[in-house]
């Protein structure tokens, strides 16, 4: 088991670190002198050459890319262009708006894609279930920028129920959830359809088994047997899944925050880009890199734990 | 020849015997029809701005209204359709070739390499997708160019993984090992014996990354970063009605449907095409 947990934890690492590596040639192949861009145009050469060591540029190469490296694995991701504020602060200041929203999106798709996949599963075959089972498909298939929009269309803009942009007011918890409704569920709602499928096939697979059998013989009821018996068996591989599930449900949340003009990381890199200010793209790109490769790599142990054919496998 | 049009027409009649199959199918022969015949369907040019046009809702003169310049939704959607369209065809194509050529040397090549390949392969998948898409444009600049690239560093983990799986089974099966003793080159064994075995679950990879690629390539647009105006887009023309969503919601309706219904006829069809082809998969 420690083996297995070794492994996987060294692969992230190496990951994280290829990763690092990609970004770093990135920035240097951008067309322009990051020092240049960041002062614009009217910036004097003395300017340029201050900030030029002061961001490391006049260092060889290999010095640089050594700084960059060591630096983000201690935190350190260089200061922000527009305020010179340390990049990791600003991104840590955006994360929880963005993991808030991933959460409540989860909820969203486990909350009605477990109880949608078990009734699938326990009708099998009927007309019930294939209607599920093209609801699933559907809602995975249609992107989650047009949930999104269609979304806000409905529920803002015509029926007025709900507020269309904004994260709420601030210290206010009701206002904050209510904000967060739309945009959550423009996040959670393709994975509705994956939790739904991916519970319903395990379902199905943990009601031929034979103590549920035996639970049957003994006459215990349908609605025990199913969700205490074999929901709580079904569940485990969507487990894994559900790591899986965060990490693009983050690619979910960079729409679902510029569409509702919500704070959060998505935002933070869009409006970096607009603005050219790149060492806070990069910075929050790493950020979320890191945090997608730590899920999956908690799913992967989670699953391990719980699965021990899987250890095996690496 | 013969052979291989009865093939197709037995596969056909497969699908279209399912339900799903046959809505899937009909929604992608639509979106191929109004794509290729746009400038017959709608006799309006999709780029022509009549700034007294503007805002109109949707009527028998504009189908589906104007948007901020005046210009017909209902042309600009049957052409951004040629836009999707494009796009997925050609970035499917090189990410096949690029997949291909990967997985074999991964699965057929030394161990270092395969170790190499798929450390890499995990590395872009480490990305999350919209994250990869927003540093290349930094990059790269926002362009179709831009998207192209996006989607055939997405896709091509992907279908590298399952070639480089197929391979691996396959070198040890007895017909490969007997055409090695028999002297073939490692080329023609590659070529006769392991491509053709793997383009089956390869096809049902392509027809449900297709949705995948159109919604990264509308997204992109969405978000400003894909195709550059005033080329029509479908995430462009959502994007201009997300801007003027509380006067005239039917611009974002007319950007939103077209992505709605191709992503949904091609993952139905997907759905379908697997069902049919590799039963191992299907959902029971």
């Amino acid at each position: 088991m420690l083996k297995y947990i070794f492994n996987r934890l060294l692969l992230s690492i190496v990951i994280v670190s290829v990763a690092q590596f990609l970004l770093f040639t990135m920035i240097y192949l951008i067309p322009g002198d990051p020092a240049a861009v960041a002062l614009g145009p009217r910036a004097t050469e003395a300017m340029r050459k201050t900030l030029e060591i002061k961001m490391g540029l006049d260092k060889p190469l290999i010095i640089q890319f050594w700084n960059f490296f060591t630096g983000a694995w201690t935190g350190d991701l260089g200061n922000e262009v527009l305020s010179d504020r340390p990049v990791f602060d600003v991104v840590l200041e955006q994360l929880p708006y963005t993991l808030a929203l991933i959460a409540c999106g989860m909820t969203w798709s486990i909350a009605l894609g477990i109880p949608l996949g078990c009734y699938a599963a326990v009708r099998r075959g009927g007309m019930v279930d294939r209607l599920i089972g093209v609801l699933s498909v559907g809602l995975i298939a249609v992107p989650s920028f047009v949930v999104a929009i269609y979304a806000m269309l409905i529920f803002a803009v015509s029926l007025q129920w709900l507020p269309a942009i904004g994260a709420g007011e601030q210290g206010q918890l009701g206002d904050q959830l209510i904000h967060l409704i739309l945009p959550s569920l423009a996040v959670g709602l393709g994975w509705i359809g994956y939790i739904g499928r991916m519970v319903r096939a395990s379902m199905l697979e943990v009601l031929e088994a034979s103590h549920i059998k035996t639970a049957r013989a003994f006459g215990l009821p349908d609605r025990l047997i199913t969700y205490r018996y074999a929901l709580t068996i079904a569940i485990l591989p969507t487990i894994t899944l559900l790591g899986v599930g965060i990490g693009q449900m983050l690619s979910s949340a960079v729409f679902a925050e510029i569409v509702f003009a919500r704070p959060g990381v998505g935002k933070l890199v869009y409006d970096a880009i607009l603005t050219r200010n790149y060492p806070l793209v990069t910075g929050a790109v790493l950020v979320t890199t890191v945090l997608f490769v730590f899920i999956n790599l908690l799913a992967d142990i989670m699953i391990g734990v719980l699965d021990p054919r899987v250890r095996s496998r690496l | 020849m013969s052979a291989v049009v009865y093939e197709m027409k037995k596969s056909l009649l497969k699908i279209m015997r399912e339900p799903l199959g046959a809505l899937g199918i009909s929604l992608v022969i639509l979106m191929i029809f109004s794509a290729i015949f746009a400038d017959l369907i709608a006799s309006a040019d999709p780029s022509k701005i009549s700034p007294r046009d503007r805002f109109l809702p949707p009527s028998f003169d504009h189908l589906m209204g104007t948007d901020q310049l005046g210009r017909d939704l209902f042309a600009r959607i049957l052409h951004g359709g040629r836009i999707a369209l494009a796009v997925a065809l050609f970035t499917t194509a090189v990410s096949l070739i690029i997949g291909t050529v990967l997985g074999l040397l991964a699965g057929y090549g030394p161990r270092w390499l395969d170790n190499v390949l798929l450390l890499l392969f995990d590395t872009v998948k480490s990305f999350p997708t919209v994250m990869l898409a927003l540093a290349l444009v930094t990059l790269f600049g926002p362009s179709l160019t831009s998207v192209i690239i996006v989607v055939v560093l997405v896709n091509v983990p992907g279908y590298a993984r399952i070639i480089r799986t197929q391979t691996l089974t396959l070198k040890s099966a007895e017909f490969v090992t007997a055409a090695q003793s028999m002297g073939a080159s490692t080329m023609r064994i590659l070529r006769v014996h392991m491509l053709p075995n793997t383009i089956g679950p390869l096809l049902i990879l392509v027809s449900m990354d297709i949705p995948v690629v159109i919604a990264i390539e509308a997204g992109m647009s969405f978000l400003g970063l894909g195709v550059r105006p005033p080329t029509p887009s479908w995430g462009a023309i959502l994007n201009d009605g997300f801007t003027a969503i509380r006067d005239t919601p039917w611009i974002a309706v007319a950007g939103g449907l077209p992505i709605i219904l191709t992503t949904l006829g091609f993952t139905f069809l997907g759905e379908t095409l697997r069902d049919i082809f590799d039963p191992r998969m299907k959902r029971r």
